[in-house]
């Protein structure tokens, strides 16, 4: 079910202000793509921008395609709702619904959209789920305790729960263990490497060693200063990026030379 | 902050040479007390003695003595510290005097006809002695329940527009008017209630439905502003936690963020329902008063706690004595029932409030 | 995936009711001016043989304006300063644990009915005044505000101010309070490490961070005062007339109390005259209101907090 997404000539706007300018790449199913880049640079805001998030902000929209097997995202007649269903997202911090148990946090997508679920299925879409993240041994014995009760790495393993129960296609995630522990990060690491047998990954992270261990591509974000757009400077498979990237600024980036 | 600068380049203070300075003991206070009663006893021989005078001239005294001694002692800079300390303390306690003394006379007042007969009987056919508020209490339920089911959807919904939609003229508009609107009299709202069933019914109209609009006016804007406040606490990750799950505004509205948000909005409901229980202009004008019991605030003239407090004391019949007693019962009443709503506030807010673990 | 779904429906349904409630708010207050104006339209006009109507209402207001406005001067004059005190009180100096109950106290205040504030000053506090008024006449009488002669049952102007300054109390503090513990915290830590006392540091850390928010808490306090009806309506013996005299027995009526005192028993003109007087009050509160909101506003434009 992972699917490629085709993003060309993307650019993304706050109200009138362009935020990232002219993205082209290509995102290939069952892969892990890490994007890098210094604070500021737009790698969130273009992530955000892959499953129409961007738009939640007042004002904010983009120009451009971003084609997933075969359909614009953005066109005319596509309900931003159901892109979100197929695309899922995972936050910088860990964010259950602090008013619902680990059991009802996993079912939140559909529970929440009123759709009404065979008992026994539920059990089992809440079993694959948290087998599915890593965390099924840790809370099989207490599903009806709050979510919020768990450990930062845990409830961030439970995001990840809730949006791959909702059966996505992509899974974007925003900088996933920048809030966690060294322990809890190289949980979510591990788990990285097991969802992508089924589903295309897309991960911004700041951590560089984090984008060598876990991604397959990557795209390096840079901007040139305050006020102007971000843009992508170029990508490559990892191994390409952190040993002969083509661009100086890239090279001085994984380096440690700059930002 | 300049301000604070000066405390540091204060010429005259030189660095303290030793960490102990010269302070007055820990009971100085207490001496100072005894002090003032001392000579507040010398004054009130000489003068006449009254208890208040001898408490007043107590407190005065004492902390004269107190001040006195601490700028002979600390300096200067201590004394003004305690003189503070002195005003800021007795602001609380002079506040604390009405209280008591409106609590203790409505009590003992109210105690005499808190009976039985109180809250099953009305006024019908009762001149003197006996009868009760029955009718007044059902009055003042059911107007104010339909000012709560006028209020909280217009008022809900208003604070949903605010703070999930409303960004452009209509918003700031609104948020203007809400707080006009906080600021409107009773007695206001009470006309505004009347020019309106004037309008469609012709003038001397009373119904218990227009005592409900009239409170609806005060209570709107409380429960806008307590909502308002409530959905900004709920923190926008959840907002977009649920969007990427594929939910759409409205539900993610209902299920997540007022679902979040639900113990403080009822917190703020039953406490805007205690504001307005207790009014009494806006039911003056607008829906009278009977002696007997009526359930229907669409037809006829409502009996109301506040209304029925306000006739009995001053328009008493002869003897007097009942119809006063049965006033101060009735605003003993209404205390209790004020009072039971902000508790049921307190309780609904700590039983929502967020648990761990 | 689908194109547009049903979630959309619900979407622009549940959007339409919140911006129609919202729409609502701009009505009802359109509404209650327009129909005060309205309703109050037929007291402007002159009518031959008839007081308070024409240029009579100006007259006929005017005492009863002036009424309200001292009134609530000495409630904002003795409930004000009292209320930012015991806002201090709570925040800084009673011990933390102390603080919360003592909130609720204060909260209490605003529980009580305006109607049992009335019959508690009728019964209790206004007798508990004469003798003061006695002496304040005794050995202040050559000041024209307290020239008396007393009246005997201390219903008067005075007493329906500190009534309404007891009222208002809960209102100033709540408020101040509130801005007194957003105080931040480095700036009063800051004081103290400079070897500040406590009162220093209020005075150089607490209060200037407070100022505005402490004007325009009076502010608001002012405005329910100017509104208190029954209270007023119980307790003062109103006789009309325009006086300095606070503690004699010619004390002007207020225009709530006025307007509570005679629509019960009023039909025809006199209605439309007392609707008048209440667009008044009207004015009057809302002008009071806007001047709060206005400091409020600037504050918040120069705190740079969000």
């Amino acid at each position: 079910m992972a699917k490629r997404i085709d993003v060309s000539d993307l650019d993304i706007y706050y109200d009138d202000f362009l935020a990232v300018e002219k993205v082209t790449m290509t995102i290939e199913p069952r892969t892990v793509t890490a994007l890098i880049g210094p604070s500021g640079c737009g790698k969130s805001t273009f992530l955000r921008s892959l499953n129409r998030m961007h738009e939640v902000i007042p004002r904010a929209h983009v120009s451009g395609k971003v084609i997933m097997d075969g359909q614009d995202i953005y066109g005319h007649d596509v309900d931003p709702v159901d892109v979100r269903r197929s695309i899922g997202m995972v936050f910088q911090r860990p964010n259950p619904f602090p008013t619902m148990s680990i059991r009802e946090n996993v079912l939140a997508g559909s529970r929440l959209n009123n759709r009404r679920m065979k008992r026994s299925d539920a059990e089992d879409l809440t079993e694959r789920a948290l087998r599915g993240a890593n965390l099924w041994e840790e809370v099989k014995d207490r599903l009806d305790r709050p979510g919020s009760g768990l450990s930062g790495g845990q409830q961030q393993r439970l995001c990840i729960a809730r949006a791959i129960a909702v059966r996505p296609s992509v899974l974007l995630m925003d900088e996933p263990c920048s809030a966690l522990d060294p322990v809890s990060t190289l949980a979510i690491e591990d788990l990285i490497a097991e969802l992508k047998q089924d589903y295309t990954i897309v991960i911004v992270t700041h951590n560089m060693q984090q984008a060598s261990r876990v991604s397959d591509e990557t795209g390096f974000f840079t901007i040139a200063g305050t006020g102007k757009p971000g843009r992508l400077v170029e990508m490559s498979d990892t191994a390409t990026m952190f040993s002969n990237p083509s661009q100086k600024a890239t090279e001085d980036y994984v380096s440690g030379r700059f930002g | 902050m300049p301000a604070l600068e000066q405390v540091g380049r204060n010429p005259q203070r030189q660095p303290p040479t030793s960490l102990v300075s010269r302070s007055l003991p820990r009971w100085a206070p207490l001496g100072a007390l005894a002090a003032g009663a001392l000579v507040a006893a010398a004054a009130s021989a000489a003068l006449g003695p009254t208890v208040a005078g001898f408490a007043i001239m107590t407190v005065v005294a004492g902390s004269l003595v107190l001040v006195g001694a601490s700028a002979a002692v600390e300096g200067r800079r201590r004394a003004t510290d305690r003189t503070a300390s002195i005003l800021v303390t007795g602001a609380f306690l002079l506040a604390l005097a009405p209280l008591v003394s409106l609590l203790w006379t409505v009590v003992t007042r109210g105690l005499g006809r808190f009976d039985a007969e109180f809250f099953t009987f009305s006024m019908t056919g009762v001149a003197g002695a006996g009868g009760g508020a029955f009718h007044a209490l059902v009055g003042t339920l059911v107007i104010t329940a339909l000012a709560t089911v006028i209020s909280v959807p217009i008022g809900l919904m208003t604070g949903v527009y605010l703070v999930e939609y409303g960004h452009g003229r209509l918003a700031r508009a609104i948020t203007f008017l809400v707080d006009v609107m906080t600021g409107i009299p009773s007695i206001v709202a009470g006309l505004f209630a009347v020019a309106l069933f004037t309008l469609f019914l012709g003038p001397g109209v009373r119904l218990g439905i227009m005592g409900s609009v009239a409170l609806s006016v005060l209570m709107i804007p409380l429960v806008v502003r307590s909502t308002e406040e409530m959905l900004k606490l709920v923190p926008n990750e959840l907002r977009e936690a649920s969007y990427a799950l594929g939910v759409p505004k409205w539900l993610t509205i209902v299920k997540v963020v007022l679902r979040t948000a639900v113990g403080g909005i009822a917190t703020g409901v039953s406490l805007a329902i205690a504001r307005v229980l207790g009014e009494t202009a806006p039911l003056l004008l607008t829906t009278g008063l009977t002696s007997g019991t009526n359930w229907n605030p669409f037809e006829g003239r409502m009996a109301s706690l506040p209304i029925f407090a306000w006739y009995q004391y001053v328009q008493p019949g002869i003897p007097i004595q009942p119809f006063i007693d049965r006033a101060w019962t009735a605003a003993l009443v209404l205390i209790l029932l004020v009072m039971a709503f902000n508790l049921l506030a307190r309780l609904i807010s700590r039983f929502f409030a967020p648990k761990a673990g | 995936m689908r194109t547009r779904s049903a979630g959309r429906q619900g979407d622009r349904l549940f959007r339409g009711s919140a911006t129609l409630a919202g729409t609502l708010i701009l009505v009802t207050l359109a509404g209650v001016a327009a129909f005060l104006v309205y309703e109050a339209l037929p007291a402007f006009v002159p009518e031959p043989g008839r007081a308070g109507t024409g240029l009579g209402l100006a007259s006929y207001v005017w005492p009863l304006l002036y009424g309200t406005l001292v009134s609530s001067a000495i409630a904002l004059l003795v409930g004000a300063p009292l209320g930012v005190g015991i806002a201090l009180f709570i925040s800084h100096f009673a011990p933390r644990r102390l603080s919360t109950v003592l909130g609720y106290v204060v909260d209490l205040l605003a529980a009580v009915p305006s109607i049992v504030y009335g019959l508690w000053g009728v019964t209790t506090f206004a007798p508990a005044l004469v003798p003061v008024y006695a002496w304040l006449e005794r050995h202040a009488g050559f000041v024209p505000l307290f020239a008396g002669p007393t009246s005997p049952t201390g219903r008067t102007i005075l007493t329906a101010g500190l009534v309404l300054a007891v009222m208002i109390l809960p209102v100033v503090t709540a408020i101040t309070r509130d801005i007194f513990l957003q105080t931040p915290r480095l700036h009063e830590e800051a004081a103290l490490a400079l070897g500040a006392t406590r009162w220093e540091m209020i005075t150089y850390a607490v209060l200037p961070y407070a100022r505005s928010g402490i004007v325009s808490a009076s502010m608001l306090g002012l405005g329910r005062a100017l509104g208190e009806t029954m209270a007023v309506a119980l307790l003062l013996s109103a006789s009309g007339g325009v006086t300095l005299n606070l503690i004699s027995t010619a004390n002007p009526g207020t225009i709530a109390a006025n307007i509570a005192l005679q629509f019960p028993e009023s039909t025809g003109i006199d209605t439309n005259v007392l609707v008048a007087t209440g667009l008044v009050l009207f004015v009057v509160t809302f002008a009071v209101n806007l001047a709060a909101r206005a400091i409020v506003n600037r504050r918040a434009e120069f705190s740079g907090a969000n």
